[in-house]
This record gives C-alpha cells, structure tokens and sequence, in this order.
C-alpha cells in the first residue's frame, strides 16, 4: 500500500538541500466520502531523515499536513554520494522507506 | 540611537528594503505560493507509476504497450507527443495521445474501451487513473521538446480548422465560446487566472503543461479532462472523452501553440 | 477499563478513529511511536496550550526566525510554509496554525545535523496567523505571520 518517495538531493557548498514528495491520503477523520460517510483519520505521525545512517531529522506530523506531503531539509556536512534515506510511520503502523544519493551541485 | 548620517541612512534603507518586499508580495500575493508549490511538484511521482504501467504486461491479451505507436512508430516515445494529434493510417484518423493510448489499450491488451473511458479521469483525492499516469509518462518523453505539429494530411487540417470553429462558436445557455474566458489579458474567476490564450506566450503555456497535477484534486489531470471539465464550466453538453470535438480542439491549441517547449508535469491549482 | 484508558478516551473525542487503535493496541508496530508522538500537543484545541504542550509558554518573539509562506494561498488544503532559524543551536522547529482545529501542525527535532530549516504543507481552515515555535539553545523563540485562505482546507 505504501507508495514509493521522490528524494531529491543537491549539494550546495557543503549542505545538501533534499526535496522529498510522499504519496499518502493524510485523512483528517473530518471529510466525508461521496456516500457521506466520515472517511477515518489516517495519516503520517513520523518521518525520520538519516544521512549516511545517522538520524538528522525526527518529525512528528499531525493530520493538519497536506495530502501528498511535501519536507524540504538542509544537511549540513554533506558530501556527493552520501547516503539519504528518509522513513515514514502513520497512525495504521504503515511504513516506507526510501534512499537517495546526494547529487553534486549542478 | 544612531546619530550618524551613515546611521540614518541604514536605517532607512533597512526600511525600504522591507517595505520593497512586502510590497512585491502584494503586488501578486498568490506569487509566492504558486513558485514554492511548482518547484516540489507531486505530480512527478506519477511519472514513475506511468512507466511501470507502459511495460507491465496487462488486459486480456496479457501485452504491454511497448508495441504502440504514438506517431514515430512502434514503442518510439522520445518526442512523439510533440507530434500529437496527428492523423495515424491504421484507424484513419487523426488523434490525440490519449485517444492514441485508447486505441493501444483496445487492440494491444484486449481492454474494453468502454471501460477504460469510464475509469479514465479518476475521481479527486484518489490514486489517479491508468490512463492519466499512462498520459503523463508518455509527455515526459517529450519534455525539453519543442510543440511541433504538422498540418500536412488532409483531415489534420480538417481537425485544425473544426478545432477554431469550436474555439470561437457561442454556444448552450451561457452563450459562452472558449473565446468568452481565455480571449483577452488579465481576466480572471475569482481568484482562477484564465490563460489568453488568442496571445502566443498564453497558448503556449497551456500546450506544454499538460498532464498536469491539479493540486485540488490530488491526481494528475490531463488535457482531455481540462477540455471536459471547460465544457461543463461553460454549461454545454457534456464534451466525450476522447471524441472527435475535443481531439479538434486540442490540434487547434497545440498548433497554435507549436514551438512551447514542453514540461510536464506541470503544476495547477 | 481502567480509570486511565477512559479519561484518554474521553480526551481523545474527535480523534476516534486513532483514540480506539492505541486503545485496542492496533498501532502496534508503532507502539514506540505513539509513546513519543506528542498526544497533548496535538489534540490541543487552543493556542496557549499548544504552547504550554511544547514547553514554550512565555516564548519570546524573534527577528532570527523567517516565515516563508504566501499572503495568500490558493488552495487552503495545501498551503507551502518554510521556516528558517537564524538563532544559534536551533534544536526544534514547531509549525502552528492558530485558528485551526488542532493548531499544532508539525514539530521538527532538527538537532541532529540540519540547518534550522524546514518547508512543508498545510492544511489551513481559515485565514490565520502561521506561528513558527522554535526552541533554540534550551530556550523558546516566536514568530508569526498571517496567512490569507480563500477556500478552507480541512473538510
């Protein structure tokens, strides 16, 4: 069920900026379904960052974040190849990770 | 507090420097929004699903689409929706990228058209479409491409000229043309800026942004829904998927939009 | 059931879906998650409590924190923001949308080897001020920005 992640990692000087789309339905448990029932809340809770499998980023998200959310990130000490992987966890225990190479500076 | 000219004068400046930005962003408020959305753009995630779905053995007749050809002959995607519509010898019509991925889908995979014409636009805040992943892999072949199509064949002239026929006729109870919205500058609904799209930056623009991710439905809508969902704006009849009428409107628009460069998925409201 | 699990029921209300998981334990891969996720906060309905949920009461406002955000957002249901700390030993970043429902939009831990910055997407009811809750060398910084939504995001 867990759709795959778009990771995009530049480095600009010695930080990689890193762009990451998520496909997830991020329900508020308030909007109703075309037969007019509450479609229940279920959404992201945590997203966890690591660089080169060092955890840099920890994210607690709440239902307020948009469907097919979007984190953008700056990793300081960054080099190209370094390793990027990013895990989300929702409120059903779903997960997905994915992983990105640090692109050089364009 | 500074005394110094050189004080005063940073200050002031600090001053304009700030009042100079916040007047930019009330210059076009939505500005901002817009950039920060089209720059990490959702829609890029379909691209993926599109591909896996070109290849993937489907339908009754257990086939991919790696046998199809869009215009530049079979499995050939690097700049064929550059070339769409065009008139195509084997169904003796000219046609569109979607109408083209239907007739694959029928003959290649044994799919019922009918059904896939009912499942093509798929409903807001769902997974999206096969067709509309499908539709937007096979236009990212062609991004950096220049729109670039021929009117050479007869019936693509015909389709051209039934197309500006269509673009300018009021009709249905608004009285409405395409002309009434998208033929002059800066016309807005509501807060929904309409393209001018009798103006060559405007059509241009629209031509090389679709399959686009419409941010308010969640999935990624393609040229065939815009043109629908324009006609039920406008209160006409409902305009059929992948019919003669909109494959006229949409050679009209590509060629009058001929030499955009393309760049999908483009990012919508 | 314990006198515990009722009165979390009870606070939990609106949030009935997630309220039964944890109490049936069907969050089970995430049962270290749901001990972490900051329930309070979360389910917090007032701005002040948020605040008191993060420890930040009594936040001082900030000039070393940016608010990039549009004045007006098209589409209240996704709605760009970024924060960016300028404040030495940045440590976590909050996202908080006053007026909505739950305020609390997201909190970022960023003590772990990023920049003091974040860009994310909101979902906002209603036109309201956007607070960025920032806790910067054990301390607890403020800004804000108002936000303009034409069409509410939530429903």
């Amino acid at each position: 069920m867990a759709e795959p992640m778009k990771i995009r990692a530049t480095l600009q000087g010695d930080v990689a900026d890193v762009r990451i789309l998520m496909l997830h339905p991020m329900e508020t448990g308030q909007r109703k379904d075309a037969k007019g029932e509450i479609v229940p809340l279920h959404f992201i809770q945590s997203v966890v960052v690591t660089h080169n499998g060092r955890t840099v980023l920890d994210t607690q998200w709440s239902q307020a974040v948009s469907r097919n959310p979007f984190l953008g990130l700056r990793v300081k000490g960054a080099k190209a190849g370094d390793k990027i992987s990013v895990t989300w966890v929702d409120n059903k225990g779903d997960k997905r990770t994915d992983e990105a190479t640090v692109a050089p500076a364009s | 507090m500074p005394t110094t000219r050189g004080g005063f004068a940073a200050i002031l400046l600090a001053c304009l420097a700030a009042w100079g930005a916040a007047l930019a962003q009330s210059d076009d408020p939505l500005a901002v929004g817009r950039k920060m959305l089209a720059e990490d753009n959702p829609g890029e995630l379909w691209i993926e699903r599109g591909k896996a779905l070109f290849h993937q053995k489907r339908g009754p007749r257990n086939a991919s689409l790696e046998q199809c050809d869009f215009g530049l002959g079979p499995g050939k995607l690097d700049g064929a929706t550059a070339q769409l519509p065009r008139y195509f010898p084997d169904t003796d019509r000219v046609q569109d990228l979607e109408s083209r991925l239907l007739t694959c889908m029928v003959q290649l995979q044994g799919f019922n058209r009918d059904d896939i014409v009912k499942r093509a636009i798929s409903p807001a805040g769902s997974n999206g479409s096969d067709v509309e992943a499908l539709a937007l892999y096979i236009t990212s072949r062609s991004n950096g491409m220049k729109m670039n199509i021929s009117l050479s064949h007869q019936k693509e002239y015909d389709a051209y000229k039934a197309g500006e026929y269509l673009f300018y006729r009021r009709s249905g109870q608004t009285d409405f043309a395409c002309l009434q919205c998208h033929g002059e500058a800066n016309k807005r609904i509501r807060l929904q800026d309409l393209i001018h799209m009798t103006d060559k930056k405007g059509v241009q623009e629209v031509v090389s942004t679709w399959p686009a991710y419409r941010g308010a439905h969640f999935v990624v809508r393609t040229m065939q829904w815009r043109l629908y969902d324009c006609f039920w704006q406008m209160r006409l009849p409902e305009l059929k998927y992948a019919s003669d009428a909109s494959i006229a409107l949409t050679t009209y628009l590509h060629y009058q939009g001929n030499g955009a460069v393309i760049k999908v998925p483009g990012f919508k409201r | 059931m314990n006198n515990q699990r009722r009165h979390f029921l009870k606070l939990t209300g609106r949030v009935g879906a997630l309220a039964a998981a944890f109490a049936t334990g069907l969050v089970s891969s995430g049962r270290a998650l749901a001990a972490n996720w900051n329930k309070a906060g979360f389910e917090s309905k007032a701005l002040a409590d948020v605040m008191n949920s993060l420890g930040a009461t009594g936040a001082v406002e900030s000039k070393d924190i940016v608010i990039t955000a549009p004045d007006i957002a098209e589409n209240g249901a996704v709605v760009p923001v970024a924060i960016t700390s300028k404040l030495p030993n940045t440590q976590q970043i909050s996202i908080v949308a006053e007026k909505n429902p739950f305020p609390l939009a997201a909190t970022f831990d960023v003590s772990g080897g990023v920049e003091g910055y974040v860009s994310a997407r909101l979902k906002m009811g209603q036109t309201s001020d956007v607070w960025a809750v920032v806790k910067a060398d054990g301390k607890y910084f403020t800004a804000r920005k108002e936000v303009k939504i034409t069409v509410g995001g939530c429903g």
